[in-house]
């Protein structure tokens, strides 16, 4: 018999057993009386990926984006609609619902200059949400997306009070019919995943491909340090900023035309 | 002589006051059960206004909690012998308003059942995971030290322990105020002053609920309780609510004088409507006005003066962290300054908020635990001189 | 329904470990009979030795929500989704729906609550193929843990 093995993230799965051992004695109770076996066979299809499945996300990645708000069209919302679409959201827009993706409407108070622009997680390289979070649960992975761990997360919204952006959001209530790529639930504090379910498959974020669907083209994603990357080279060669940049966050997600 | 000390009797009242702050708590903790199975749907509470009145009455109680500790070290640190047979009752309330506190914040969370990960995973860098490490040493050193009060045994101990519990109490409530102090983002809470001034509120908040427990049980059970010593807390709560008026005009002086910050000011000072009153009708003129007017008044000396300004100087504690807690959630944060900013995640507005029948219920469920558990426990054990009196007192004065 | 489920929850807010009694309760009685799981859908084997799987999925499920959780491993071997794509049943379509489903069948009968439903699908998404996720890597999958 395999030990049973505690890993240091140990966790939620722990909180309210007590009696491991004897439930486990009754699985070996179950083993005499059940079992069949199933002949082989399961077919799965080979992809060309540039990450391997089973490699962890890598260091040598940060996954960024550029929006130009030049672009960003008149009222358009295609990008908050493939969120809400590709995550499950409601798109509900009730102050208790949750939105991950949002148009910002801004206006210059001296010039009156005009711009909209899609603000979400700006996955910063040092989000004060990873620093204020008691458990853990809020994270950033090795290629920069900022992401909430729900399985460790307590509800307590301090990240909510960290973020500069009002990016992240609390589920109010209970919900069903989630997708299951995407899982959510209620009490646990949830906000832009990039689509990491997406990424990691190549893909890029729903509200990126929805923006150039469109044709607008005013979201441009990709890997900040691969000097070759689309990106990377519009940011070299052009001015952008960063949303309250006096913080010093360095923001994965940068803004150009503002 | 010595003081001697002997638990509460079960007449009548004791029942009544248990009858009545139980089911307080009782109401609480069912409205937890509510929000928990609903989801935070069913509070006022969103994703504008994240915390509310729930941490309101659970900041508070966590405050006043390490400023009821004050008297104790007041005698056990600086030596005041007058203070000394208050000491255990002081320890005591440390102990249960920290435990109400607790529980309002606990229950709040979206996800109270995973509370043994709180307890057990710990992200060093947040100061909220450094507060439940506070807590819960909190919690240890105090009970330490009720032993060395209590027991003969820990007799030899009574100094080093009590003066290690006020170190710990100091940089338990400066960890209290850092919650709110590093919120860089939030232009309210944007002050280094929150730390120290969550330490003098603290005095402030512990001493009047004190007070009030102090005359509450005494004359509940009949006991004498004489003007010495009450007047001496009196003064002295005086100063610590003079003190938390200076705090609170430096710190809004301070945020006056950067032209950053004249936004919020004008807000919580002139344009905030709920939060504008809170704040000057609320923490200043019931919190401060009141409160000094009575304590520093030779002619209003007696005992039902006493209490109207302990209870004024609680109602401004909970107006104060309503200021804080809620009002600073309430001014909208600055994306871009210098635009206006709209969006259908109510940026740039003023967030509303009307808190839910749950949540104050939740928030006095709090606070009733935190009665219930003190009086309970000075039912069980010897919390509380026998006689208060002037001349045991007298007595007693020079002795160590 | 709803004064049951308040129950729970207030079984886990106050940290009762009623649910252990009850495990010891249900163990006691283990002998006696076993529910009957719906058969897995697809014709195979489990992703482990059933037998080793009966008692230790929940770390193998545990170890691989952190290895994609926080590392971004996409192994779909041990994958939540995977389960509950075999593991659907018949019936109900579901893993978690109704009593007989497969996760629920013996957890309820050792008195194991789980919350994982609260977030994930019980039922199958899209159909394997044309869900990419599913299909990516399982070539690689045998390194998964
Ligand atoms: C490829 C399809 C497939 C996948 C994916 C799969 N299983 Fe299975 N599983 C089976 C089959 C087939 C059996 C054998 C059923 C039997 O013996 O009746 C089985 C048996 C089991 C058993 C033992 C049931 C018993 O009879 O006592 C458990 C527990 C189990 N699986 C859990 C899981 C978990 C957890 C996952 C996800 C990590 C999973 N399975 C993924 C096909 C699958
Ligand atoms: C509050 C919501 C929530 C709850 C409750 C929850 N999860 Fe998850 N889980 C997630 C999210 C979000 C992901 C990340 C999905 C992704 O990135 O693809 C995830 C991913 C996983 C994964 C890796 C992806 C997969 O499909 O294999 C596993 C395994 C997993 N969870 C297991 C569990 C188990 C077991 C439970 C119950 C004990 C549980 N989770 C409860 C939200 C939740
Ligand atoms: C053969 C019976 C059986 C089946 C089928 C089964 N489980 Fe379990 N499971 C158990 C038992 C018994 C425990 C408790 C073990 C313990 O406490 O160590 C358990 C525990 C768990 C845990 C840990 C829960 C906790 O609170 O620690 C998870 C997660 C889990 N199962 C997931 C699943 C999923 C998902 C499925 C469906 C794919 C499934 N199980 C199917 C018997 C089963």
């Amino acid at each position: 018999m395999i030990p049973h093995e505690k890993s240091p993230a140990d966790n939620s799965m722990d909180t309210l057993t007590t009696d491991t051992a004897t439930r486990r004695d009754f699985l070996k109770a179950g083993a005499v009386v059940t079992g069949a076996t199933l002949a082989p066979g399961v077919l799965f299809y080979g992809v060309a990926h540039s990450r391997p499945a089973d490699a962890p996300a890598s260091a040598a990645v940060r996954w960024g984006m550029l929006i130009d708000t030049q672009k960003c069209g008149d009222g358009c919302k295609s990008c908050v609609t493939a969120c809400n679409e590709e995550n499950g959201l409601s798109g509900k827009t009730g102050p208790q619902d949750s939105q991950w993706i949002r148009k910002v409407d801004i206006r210059n108070l001296q010039t009156g200059a005009h711009h909209e622009l899609p603000m979400l997680c700006q996955h910063c390289e040092k989000p004060p949400c990873v620093d204020v979070c008691p458990t853990g649960a809020s994270m950033k992975r090795a290629d920069g997306i900022v992401l909430v761990d729900r399985h460790i997360c307590i509800g307590c919204r301090y990240c909510m009070m960290a973020c500069p952006y009002k990016a992240r959001s609390l589920v109010h209530e209970p919900l069903t019919e989630q997708k299951p790529d995407v899982p959510r639930g209620m009490g646990c504090v949830e906000a832009c995943t990039f689509c990491v379910q997406r990424v990691d498959r190549d893909e890029s974020p729903a509200c990126v491909e929805a923006c150039a669907k469109d044709g607008h083209n005013a979201m441009l994603f990709g890997n900040l340090n691969d000097a070759d990357a689309p990106i990377a080279k519009a940011l070299k060669s052009m001015a952008s900023t960063e949303v309250r940049a006096d913080l010093n966050l360095n923001t994965g997600v940068r803004y150009q035309g503002i | 002589m010595n003081i001697a000390f002997r638990e509460i009797q079960a007449k009548q009242g004791y029942w009544l006051t248990m009858l009545v702050f139980g089911a307080l708590a009782g109401m609480g903790v069912l409205s937890a059960l509510y929000m928990e199975h609903n989801g935070h749907i069913v509070t006022g509470m969103t994703n504008q206004i994240v915390w509310g009145l729930p941490h309101v009455f659970a900041v508070f109680l966590i405050v006043a909690a390490s400023g009821a500790l004050n008297v104790a070290s007041i005698a056990t640190v600086f030596g005041k012998t007058l203070y000394k047979p208050l000491n255990r009752l002081s320890a005591l309330m440390a102990l249960t308003f920290l435990a109400g506190g607790l529980m309002a914040l606990v229950l709040d969370l979206g996800r109270a059942d995973r509370l043994v990960v709180a307890m057990t995973q710990y992200n060093f860098k947040s100061i909220f995971a450094w507060n439940v490490i506070l807590y819960n040493g909190f919690f240890a050193i105090v009970i330490a030290y009720l032993w060395t009060m209590m027991d003969r045994k820990g007799a030899p101990w009574y100094k080093a322990v009590g003066t290690f519990a006020f170190v710990w109490r100091l940089i338990l409530t400066t960890g209290t105020g850092s919650i709110f102090g590093f919120l860089v983002a939030r232009e309210a809470y944007d002050a280094a002053l929150l730390a120290p001034m969550f330490i003098i509120f603290s005095f402030n908040y512990g001493l009047a609920m004190f007070l009030l427990i102090l005359m509450g049980l005494y004359k509940g059970d009949n006991r004498p309780l004489g003007d010495k010593l009450v007047n001496r807390l009196r003064s002295l709560l005086g100063t610590f609510v003079a003190a938390s008026l200076y705090f609170t005009l430096v710190y809004h002086l301070t945020n006056l004088y950067f032209t950053k910050h004249h936004g919020l000011e004008a807000f919580l000072l002139l344009e905030g409507g709920i939060h504008t009153q809170m704040f000057w009708v609320g923490q200043v003129l019931i919190g401060y006005v009141v409160p000094m007017a009575i304590l520093f008044n030779p002619a209003t000396r007696g005992r039902g003066w006493t209490v109207i300004a302990a209870v004024a100087a609680v109602l401004g504690g909970l107006a104060q962290m309503w200021v804080t807690i809620i009002g600073g959630q309430a001014y909208p944060m600055d994306l871009f300054p210098g635009y206006t900013v709209t969006s259908s995640f109510y940026d740039g507005a003023v967030n509303a908020y009307s808190p839910a029948l749950v949540e104050i219920l939740l928030g006095i469920g709090g606070v009733a635990t935190a009665i219930l558990l003190t009086v309970g426990a000075s039912k069980v054990l010897r919390f509380m001189p026998e006689r208060l009196d002037d001349e045991t007192l007298a007595a007693l004065h020079g002795k160590h | 329904m709803m004064a049951k489920s308040l129950l729970k929850k207030g079984v886990g807010v106050l940290l009762v470990t009623v649910g252990g009694l009850f495990g010891l309760l249900s163990v006691a009685q283990a002998g006696v009979d076993i529910p009957s799981l719906p058969p897995a859908k697809s014709a195979g084997k489990c992703v482990e030795d059933t037998d080793f799987m009966r008692r230790n999925h929940m770390d193998v499920l545990k170890h691989h929500r952190d290895d994609t959780m926080r590392l971004g491993i996409r192994t779909t071997k041990h994958s939540l989704k995977g389960c509950v794509e075999c593991h659907a049943s018949e019936k109900s379509g579901s893993v978690a729906s109704s009593k007989e489903d497969f996760c629920v069948a013996c957890h309820s009968y050792a008195s194991v609550k789980l919350d994982c439903w609260g977030c994930h699908a019980t039922k199958p998404g899209k159909k394997p193929a044309d869900h990419p996720s599913a299909a990516l890597g399982a070539t690689r999958a045998g390194g998964g843990k």
